[in-house]
């Protein structure tokens, strides 16, 4: 075993020294997931969760604390337009605030946004419970030095009954600095009962870094309400971005995730999802998309406490050059789920012989009258459609950009806002090897 | 325009194509016949350039140039048209993006100007009308979910678009109720030009009925065993291909 608090990286992050919120709770949970975490250092690759994404030679890098100069870094406001999504923004640039950057003016009513550092100087006993989770896995450290850490992120809760008919966007920039930073955001999401919100998640990139980032968010979806998250991953290509979200479901909610993985050089996304309440549905889509020597690592775990409960995921995975992507797919029905529905499709394209995808679909049920279907699949382009499209006059390259845009483009189908659809349509496309 | 000479080609390591030699003129349309297992598939195959046939020996000159030595997209926009006796389905991919970017791919590669989605409508609103093909079907993803008939269509309406110098049509009538093959047959023949060759593979006289060839050729054992005109055809409705060629004793060795 490691010596945890001798890997450079441990002991970089650690060096930072901790946040004092002058919140006695605060401070406490602070201290304790920082103790977690200089005991339990990093997990290898005999931890199940982790076994596909070696931490080697992140642990041997370390790390500059927070950015002083993240409030006046230039940032190109153009770069965090998306079409069809012209709403309040909350925008953080190395994990720090951005007012200047952000449209927190003429917020709809029912709709509280704020970041988390001014929502802990005001009132934080109402972010006491979402704050205090303490993380007992060595698999879970990073969570350990977001809970740590973390100074800033998102605060947004929508009022009980609110419909949103405006977006909601979250934009996490990584802009280059003097050295390789470490930045952690804390998001802390709600909607009440019987609320509606989409919610746009940005991760975008100025200029060329190396930057590690965690982000740990936590969703709570109250009873009969609606969200939709959409999740746009273009982090800049030397970036560690480690995500962890979690979703609790609760009677009647409605709740899609859509998903695309683009950017990073070690991406980890850990998706955990907990169907609490009875006839809770969540639909999850997703694409990653790794080349050069990229790395992406989702792992989408659901639980099904609660009757009728329902589930669908399908993602797609293509991987090119020698990168490689990850996915494990974990459901469970606990007892007293019975009459769930719980589906989960992840098929995979490899471009070329260098890249791997490594899949894991896994299934557990202990309820009754369950119905419930996994599979994974791990392929190569279909060299009769391939030839097909030459035999029309298109060329080899373009015709293998059209059969991969394809293969992902259904994972994009049912998401409302058409001009975002085809914006991210476009982006897999332009992501494709020329 | 096409000149194809002792063409040899291998399969998996087998030779199936022994030495094939036809010569098409421009306006001309060829009938190539033949028993399953003649070559007849290898020969559009070989011809439009797909992977896994070796030419052995042999040459096809078309148009003056070494047609072997093109990339299966060169020889699209050089004018060379498969349709594809089992075409091929392609979900996640709109029939009329596909259709666009494969004419607007060959128009480049000629030096031509490319059409915007407006030029390209109207080309192909009066394709379709030729066709008798409902506009759904361009809705739709390449081939997905087609009927044998509407595949078979689509190939034809392709075809009416992309407007080859030389069109492969590789067993188009097979799998077509009469109806359907009438309007392929009728597609085909608004097709025909002076300056359009056909060479229409097939196992069965019946597309002949509807479009009449120049020339009917026989293939059996990799090789062009008898020519004649239509009547060919007739002959070998009658008497089946047991007998023919047997007057070539080269063709007679297998």
């Amino acid at each position: 075993m490691n010596q945890p608090a001798s890997l450079p990286l441990v002991a970089s992050l650690l060096d930072a020294p901790l946040p004092a919120s002058g919140v006695a709770w605060l401070d406490t949970v602070r201290r304790e997931n920082r103790e977690s975490f200089a005991a339990g250092g990093l997990p290898d690759t005999r931890v199940e969760a982790w076994k596909y994404t070696p931490l080697r030679a992140l642990g041997q890098r370390q790390f500059a604390s927070g950015d002083a100069a993240a409030g006046v870094r230039v940032v190109d406001p153009s770069t965090l337009a998306l079409p069809g999504v012209d709403g309040p923004r909350l925008v953080f640039v190395n994990g720090v605030f951005r007012a200047d950057l952000s449209a927190l003016d003429r917020l709809p009513a029912g709709l509280t946004l704020q970041p988390l550092s001014q929502a802990l100087e005001g009132d934080a006993q109402p972010l006491r419970f979402a704050l205090s989770r303490h993380y007992r896995e060595v698999g879970d450290a990073f969570a350990r030095i977001n809970a740590a850490s973390a100074v800033d992120g998102v605060v947004l809760r929508v009022a009980a009954g609110t419909q949103l008919d405006v977006p909601v966007q979250l934009v996490f920039v990584g802009a280059a600095a003097e050295a390789d930073l470490a930045w952690h955001a804390r998001n802390v999401i709600e909607l009440g009962e019987g609320a509606g919100l989409t919610l746009i998640e940005q991760h975008t990139a100025n200029g060329e870094l190396a930057h590690l980032a965690t982000l740990v968010s936590d969703i709570e979806v109250r009873e009969g309400a609606r969200l939709r998250h959409v999740v746009l991953q273009g982090a800049a290509i030397g970036a560690s971005l480690i995500r962890r979200s979690s979703l609790r479901l609760h009677a009647r909610t409605r709740a899609s995730l859509h998903v695309l993985e683009l950017g990073g050089a070690l991406v980890r996304h850990d998706i955990q999802a907990e169907l609490t309440g009875d006839d809770a549905r969540l639909d999850t889509r997703g694409v990653f998309m790794p080349h050069g020597r990229q790395h992406i690592d989702t792992q989408l775990a659901i639980r099904h406490q609660a009757l009728n409960t329902v589930s669908s995921s399908n993602w797609r995975g293509v991987a090119n050059d020698r990168a490689r992507g990850v996915f494990r797919g974990a459901i469970v029905v606990a007892p007293g789920a019975d009459g769930s529905d719980a589906s989960l499709s992840n098929k995979n394209l490899l471009l070329s012989p260098g890249a791997e995808i490594d899949t894991k679909p896994e299934l557990e049920i202990y309820a009754d009258e369950v119905k419930a279907a996994h599979g994974a699949t791990v392929g190569q382009l279909d060299e009769r459609a391939l030839f097909y499209l030459r035999s029309r006059g298109i060329a080899l390259a373009q015709a293998r950009a059209l059969l991969t845009a394809a293969f992902c483009r259904a994972m994009l189908d049912d998401l409302p806002n058409e001009a975002l659809r085809e914006h991210l349509a476009a982006l897999l496309i332009a992501h494709l090897p020329a | 325009m096409l000149k194809i000479e002792n063409l040899h080609a291998r399969v998996e390591g087998r030779e199936i194509l022994k030495g094939l030699s036809l010569s098409v003129s421009a306006g001309e349309v060829h009938a190539i016949m033949g028993p399953n297992g003649a070559g007849k598939s290898t020969l559009g195959n070989v011809l439009s350039g797909r992977d896994g046939y070796e030419v052995t020996a042999g040459t096809v000159t078309y148009n003056g140039i070494d047609l072997l030595s093109l990339a299966p997209e060169a020889r699209a926009a050089a004018g060379v048209f498969l349709a594809f006796q089992y075409p091929v389905e392609i979900p996640g991919v709109n029939n009329t993006y596909f259709l666009r970017a494969a004419l607007n791919a060959q128009r480049k590669v000629r030096g031509e100007s490319e059409l915007d989605s407006m030029q390209f409508l109207k080309l192909v609103r009066e394709k379709l009308k030729v066709m008798q093909i409902s506009d759904e079907l361009l809705h739709r993803a390449v081939n997905a979910g087609f009927s044998g008939g509407e595949k078979k269509r689509n190939e034809i309406f392709q075809m009416a678009v992309l407007q080859p110098q030389l069109a492969i049509l590789d067993e188009t009538d097979s799998g077509l109720d009469i109806d359907a093959l009438k309007q392929v047959a009728q597609g085909v023949n608004a097709l025909r030009s002076p300056e359009r060759s056909f060479l229409m593979i097939t196992h069965y006289q019946r597309l002949l009925d509807y479009v009449v060839p120049d020339f009917v050729h026989v293939l059996a054992d990799g090789r062009i065993v008898e020519s004649g005109d239509k009547s060919l055809a007739l002959k070998l409705e009658e008497h089946g291909y047991v007998g023919i060629g047997e007057s070539y004793p080269a063709g007679a060795t297998a």
